[in-house]
C-alpha cells in the first residue's frame, strides 16, 4: 500500500502510460469507431426498440436511462479488456514489462502506468458515449462533467481487478472464467439495462457488493440532473476496489516476474 | 580498484534444490567477464540475481557499489541489459524503440537527437531507422538490442547469450561492437556457450556447473592449468592395433570418447611422427583450448 503510494507520486509510471499511449495512437482509428459506433447502434437499438415498449424507467425515457447505464458498463469493459488481454501480451508475449524492469522502473511503477492507461482508455469511451447520449438527448445539465472523474476511477478499479487476473493467468483462455463469472453478472445485475427494485432482496444486496452498482449510481443521476446521493458510500466502495485490485496485483505481479 | 560485481555466498534454492550454491564473483572495472557453463548450470539464475531480479536465498551481492537487491533501481540507472529474447518492441520502429527506452530512464530525446544517431551507427542501423521490429533480422535485432541497452551510457552491460542463433556474419559485427564497448572503458558480463566467443572476447571467464563456479581465470590461464599444451584426436580403424602396441609414450593423458582417442600432450611433433608410423590411423593435431578445460571441468554427457 505504502509502495505504491510512494511509487504513485514518483510519477515514473507516466513513462509506461506514455509508451502505451503512443502504441494506441497508431491504430486509434478502428479504435475509435468501435468506441462510437458500438454504444450508438446498441444505444438506437435497445432505447428505441425496447424503449417503445418500456415506457418511462425511474421518471425518464428507456434511452436516457440506457445511456447512462452504458457509459459505465463501457468504462468496465475498456479498462478490463485493457486489463487483461492487453496486459497479458505485454507480461508475457512481448516482455515489454521484462524489459522495464531492466531499467530504473519497478512493478509498482508498471502496474500504476497500466491501470492508468487502461482508465485513460476507460475515460475516453465515457467521454464518447456522453457525446453519443447528448445528441439523443439523454443528458442534462452542467452537472454531467462530474461523470468523468467517475469514470477515470471506475476504470481504474477494474483495470485493477482485470490486472490481478492477469496477474496469476497462464494463458489467454483463462480470461473467459473472469469474464463469464464476473463481469457478465455484474453487467447483468448492477442496474445497466433495468432498475434493482424490482428484484429480490438477495440479488438487490449482492448487487450493492459490486463497484459497478455503485459507479451507475453516480453517474446515471448526474447525467440526468437529478440529485446525487449516498457520494460518500459510492465512491468509497469503488476506491476500495481501486486500493484492494492494485495492491493485489502488485504483490501477485512481483511475485510471478521476481522468481 | 573497487569491483564492479562483488559476490560472496550467493545461493538461490527452487524447492529446495539449489540451483545456484554459493557462488563467489568479482568483476573488475572495464574487463569482460564470461559466465560458461552447460544448460541448467545456474547462469541465468547469477545473471538475473545481479540485475536485481531474482532475490537470493543467501549470501551478500553488491553491483557498481550499490546492495543487490535493495538498491536495484539504484543501479539499474548504470546499467544495460541485453537479453537472449531481445524483447524489443514489436508495435515501434527502430527509432522508437531506442526513444521508448530512454523514457524509461526518465530520458528524453527527440527524433533528431545526436544520441539516437549515435546509436543507429552503433546498431548500424542508420538505414533502418523507420522500419517495424518484424522487418529486421536476427542479427539487426540483436544490435537494436545492445544499442537501447546503451540509451543510458551504462558503466556495466550486461548480456545473455549476446550471439546465439545468429550466422558467423552477423556474430562477427556483434564481436566487433563489443569491442568497441570494452574499448570506451566499460564493463561486460555475458553468458555464452560459445567456447571461441568466450575466448576471442574475455578477459577472465567463470566455469560454472550445478550452481558452482569451478574455477575462474583467463583463457590461457585456464587452459594452463587444465589441459596440457596440445590435443592429438585420433580415430580410425588401425586405432586398436595402436593402442595394443604400447606406443603411447608421448600421451601425458587420453580419453576415449566412442571411437575418438582425445591424447593430450606437450610433444605433439613427436606424437604426430609416431602415429605416421601406424596405418589406418586418422588424426587431427591441435593446440588446446577453451573447448578441452570446459569439457574437463563439467563432464561429456549431454545435459538436456
Amino acid at each position: 500500500m505504502r509502495t505504491l503510494l510512494r511509487a504513485l507520486l514518483a510519477r515514473r509510471w507516466a513513462a509506461v502510460w506514455r509508451r502505451n499511449a503512443r502504441v494506441w495512437r497508431r491504430l486509434a482509428g478502428p479504435a475509435l469507431l468501435g468506441n462510437i459506433g458500438e454504444p450508438l447502434l446498441y444505444l438506437l437499438a435497445l432505447g428505441y426498440g425496447l424503449g417503445s415498449f418500456v415506457g418511462e424507467v425511474e421518471g425518464m425515457d428507456y434511452i436516457t436511462f440506457l445511456a447512462s447505464g452504458f457509459v459505465c458498463a463501457s468504462v468496465m469493459n475498456t479498462a478490463s479488456f485493457e486489463g487483461v488481454y492487453s496486459a497479458y501480451t505485454r507480461m508475457a508475449v512481448q516482455e515489454t514489462w521484462t524489459a522495464m524492469l531492466y531499467t530504473p522502473l519497478d512493478v509498482h511503477d508498471i502496474l500504476l502506468g497500466e491501470a492508468f492507461w487502461a482508465a485513460s482508455k476507460s475515460l475516453l469511451s465515457a467521454v464518447f458515449i456522453l457525446v453519443v447520449a447528448y445528441f439523443l438527448d439523454a443528458v442534462h445539465g452542467w452537472q454531467v462533467v462530474w461523470v468523468l472523474p467517475v469514470a477515470l476511477l471506475t476504470g481504474v478499479a477494474f483495470a485493477g481487478m482485470a490486472l490481478v487476473m492477469t496477474a496469476i493467468s497462464r494463458s489467454y483462455d483463462f480470461f473467459l472464467y473472469y469474464f463469464t463469472l464476473l463481469l457478465t453478472p455484474m453487467l447483468l445485475f448492477s442496474g445497466v439495462f433495468f432498475p434493482l427494485d424490482g428484484m429480490p432482496e438477495a440479488v438487490q444486496q449482492a448487487a450493492a457488493l459490486l463497484p459497478l452498482t455503485h459507479a451507475i449510481e453516480l453517474v446515471r443521476p448526474l447525467m440526468t440532473g437529478q440529485p446525487v446521493t449516498g457520494i460518500a458510500l459510492h465512491l468509497g466502495v469503488i476506491l476500495l476496489y481501486c486500493m484492494a485490485g492494485l495492491t493485489l496485483a502488485g504483490h501477485l505481479i512481483q511475485r510471478r516476474l521476481f522468481r | 580498484m573497487q569491483p564492479i560485481v562483488s559476490a560472496r555466498g550467493l545461493t538461490k534454492c527452487y524447492d529446495g534444490q539449489a540451483v545456484v550454491d554459493g557462488v563467489a564473483l568479482e568483476v573488475l572495472p572495464g574487463e569482460c567477464f564470461g559466465l560458461l557453463g552447460p544448460n541448467g548450470a545456474g547462469k541465468t539464475t547469477t545473471l538475473r540475481m545481479l540485475l536485481g531480479m531474482t532475490p537470493p536465498d543467501g549470501g551478500e551481492l553488491q553491483v557498481l557499489g550499490y546492495a543487490i537487491p535493495e538498491q536495484g533501481r539504484v543501479m539499474r540507472r548504470q546499467l544495460g541489459v541485453v537479453a537472449q529474447q531481445d524483447n524489443l518492441d514489436p508495435d515501434f520502429t527502430v527509432v522508437e524503440n531506442l526513444r521508448t527506452y530512454a523514457s524509461y530512464f526518465g530520458i528524453k530525446l527527440g527524433e533528431h537527437h545526436p544520441l539516437i544517431r549515435k546509436l543507429l551507427a552503433i546498431a548500424s542501423l542508420e538505414h533502418k531507422a523507420g522500419a517495424r521490429i518484424e522487418e529486421l533480422s536476427g542479427g539487426m535485432k540483436r544490435r537494436l538490442a545492445i544499442a537501447r541497452a546503451l540509451v543510458n551510457d551504462p558503466q556495466l552491460v550486461i548480456l545473455d547469450e549476446p550471439t546465439t542463433g545468429l550466422d558467423p556474419q552477423a556474430r562477427q559485427i556483434i564481436w566487433q561492437r563489443l569491442r568497441a564497448l570494452l574499448n570506451e572503458g566499460r564493463t561486460l558480463i555475458l553468458t555464452t556457450h560459445y567456447m571461441d566467443e568466450a575466448q576471442r572476447l574475455c578477459d577472465r571467464l567463470a566455469i560454472m556447473d550445478h550452481g558452482a563456479i569451478l574455477d575462474v581465470g583467463s583463457p590461457t590461464e585456464l587452459i594452463e592449468r587444465h589441459i596440457e599444451s596440445h590435443v592429438v584426436e585420433v580415430h580410425g580403424p588401425g586405432l586398436q592395433r595402436w593402442l595394443d602396441a604400447g606406443d603411447g609414450r608421448w600421451v601425458l593423458r587420453s580419453e576415449r570418447v566412442g571411437e575418438t582417442l582425445f591424447c593430450y600432450t606437450d610433444h605433439e611433433r613427436e606424437l604426430v611422427e609416431a602415429l605416421c608410423e601406424h596405418q589406418g590411423l586418422h588424426y587431427l593435431s591441435r593446440p588446446a583450448d577453451l573447448e578441452d578445460v570446459f569439457l574437463k571441468l563439467t563432464g561429456r554427457e549431454l545435459r538436456e
